[in-house]
């Protein structure tokens, strides 16, 4: 666990020094912004929880994207620059190195959402909605975006090009972000097996987004987060051997 | 006491090294002699936990390396070929990241650090940007970083690559500095940088061990080890009809080591460490295989090309 702080200080400290964690964010909060801007109050009049729910469709879509961007040079940046050695020298267990990493990529996007408050702030002044509205919604945010970083991560452990990570990763989640559409021309079983492990348009789309909570989809997200981050601690593992 | 027996390491199904087995005693310097990619780097990092052996046991101040890593790196400090700094860090505070990773507490560090930019001479760029210091400075920010926690065990992979001949100078002294309070192990592929530095050399040649020893007595060993140059012109020079000649040179006997080939004047030109004269045998091997045979040299040279020698001399171009 002592080992798991060292290496989220370090993380993060490297995200607030360099400039791609601040490129990375403000590339994003501009597209957010502009869209929800064009989307949402651009428009003629909408109803508040309309208005909400735009904003979380592309908030959620940001952190996606953010997840990814974020976690692809954790792993494949330190194997490039070789110093990923330090700390498969060291006396710290595979587990606690993706667990250090992946806790300061999850503050640093869990900054970035922070940064979208003025918009559901923004809706709030000028319409009405509740602040459990905007809590579930950003809880799926965080949620749908730690998948993401999950994903990222494995992919990142997987090989030294972070371009290459960059499409796996990106593959990954595309792939698990649109198994509902496909989900959709099949028949049962696979029809519920294929929705059922969708990303984003049963859980975020369809709960999250409107402001429902419901425990199986956190369990859900929760599961596929440890599941990402399981691969890449094995991945790790396996490297070793190689 | 470092214990290795029967250490062997594959990369998919291409050997590495080994079997190779050998005992380093406390406080000893030794050094690892070879060319690129006679499984110097590889035994290091197996023995700095860094990688796993593919066949046999790894003992490190009485810890099984391979059951028991995660207690074997708490006694090993590392630099491995690159240093592994981290270019968005200063130098204290990478210095103190890693030392918190060997467990070292803040105040500890504290009183430790002082010695280390002393020993390393690092003081003066102690609160600069890794990435704009220099590679010479860098190694030496490896070092550091390698002897922070005050390792029982020191193992320096290359560390005077890149350097230049003045750095080397430096590198040179702040090893004999660190010989005197640690067990050190250092590779390198050029003799006098490491026979100045180390009581005992292991060289190493084709992931295998060709000689055990301190300089004198690995000279006096010479007269049983001598060198075969050969030159093939097969019908294509691909991997595969690489591999199968080299093989077919292996196999036969006083063959100890094939070096890998290169090409020359339209062939690929092999250098063999054997301990006897195997011109006769080489000739009838390759024509016998239907190759055909441009040159073929044999060498018993002088006391300064030990190594060279030994190692077979893939590199002796260079």
């Amino acid at each position: 666990m002592r080992a798991t702080s060292i290496i989220f200080r370090r993380e993060l400290g490297a995200y607030l020094r360099s400039p791609l964690g601040w490129v990375v964010t403000a590339v994003l909060l501009l597209v957010d912004g502009i869209l929800f801007q064009s989307s949402a109050l651009g428009s003629g009049e909408h109803l508040s929880a309309d208005v909400l729910r735009t904003f979380f469709l592309l908030t959620g879509f940001v952190s996606i994207v953010g997840g990814v961007a974020l976690s692809i040079r954790l792993i494949a940046e330190e194997r490039q620059t070789h110093s990923l050695v330090l700390l498969n020298t060291s006396p710290v267990r595979d587990v606690e190195i993706i667990a250090g990493k992946f806790l300061s990529a999850l503050v640093f996007l869990c900054i970035m959402l922070a940064l979208t408050l003025y918009m559901p702030k923004l809706i709030m002044v000028h319409g009405k909605i509740t602040w459990t509205q905007v809590a579930v919604g950003y809880l799926g945010c965080i949620l749908v975006g730690a998948a993401a970083l999950a994903i990222g991560l494995f992919a990142s452990a997987l090989t030294r090009q972070q371009l290459i990570a960059a499409v796996a990763g990106s593959a990954m989640v595309a792939i698990l972000c649109n198994l509902f559409p496909l989900a959709k021309r099949l028949d049962p079983p696979l029809k519920d097996v294929l929705s059922g492990l969708d990303l984003w348009w049963v859980r975020y789309m369809g709960n999250f987004m409107n402001g429902v909570l419901n425990l199986k989809d956190v369990i859900y997200y929760l599961a596929v987060i440890y599941f990402f981050l399981l691969l890449a601690v094995k991945t790790l593992e396996a490297k070793r051997w190689q | 006491m470092i214990r290795v027996q029967d250490l062997s390491k594959f990369y998919g199904g291409k050997r590495a090294l080994g079997p190779v087995s050998f005992e380093i005693a406390d406080g000893e310097t030794v050094g690892f002699l070879g060319l690129n990619g006679a499984g110097k780097t590889t035994a290091l990092r197996i023995l700095a936990c860094d990688l796993r052996p593919s066949a046999g046991t790894v003992s490190v101040g009485g810890v099984d390396a391979v059951a028991e890593p995660h207690d074997v790196r708490k006694l090993i400090g590392f630099l491995p070929e690159n240093p592994p700094v981290y270019g968005d860090m200063h130098v204290v505070d990478y210095l103190r990241f890693a030392a918190e990773l060997r467990g070292m507490r803040r105040p500890e560090f504290a009183k430790r650090l002082p010695e280390v930019l002393d020993i390393t001479q690092l003081g003066d760029v102690q609160d600069d940007v890794i990435s704009t210091l220099s590679h010479g400075y860098r190694q030496r920010v490896g070092v550091a970083q390698a002897i922070i926690h005050n390792p029982k065990f020191l193992i320096l992979d290359e560390p005077t690559r890149g350097l230049d001949p003045v750095q080397i100078v430096e590198m040179r002294n702040l090893i004999h500095d660190l010989k005197q309070s640690h067990t050190v192990l250092i590779s390198s592929h050029i003799l006098t940088e490491i026979s100045q530095t180390c009581d005992r050399l292991i060289v190493l040649g084709g992931g295998k061990i060709l000689g055990v020893g301190s300089e004198t007595e690995l000279a006096a060993q010479e007269t049983e080890i001598r060198q075969v140059t050969v030159a093939v012109r097969p019908p294509n020079s691909d991997a595969d009809t690489r591999k199968t000649i080299a093989d077919a040179l292996a196999k036969l006997d006083g063959v100890a080591a094939v070096a890998e080939p290169y090409e020359q004047g339209g062939g690929l030109l092999y250098t063999l460490s054997t301990s006897k004269d195997v011109r006769a045998e080489v000739s009838r091997a390759v024509v016998g295989a239907g190759w055909d045979l441009i040159k073929l040299d044999y060498s018993r040279s002088e006391l300064e090309n030990t190594f060279i020698r030994l190692v077979g001399g893939n590199d002796a171009s260079n």
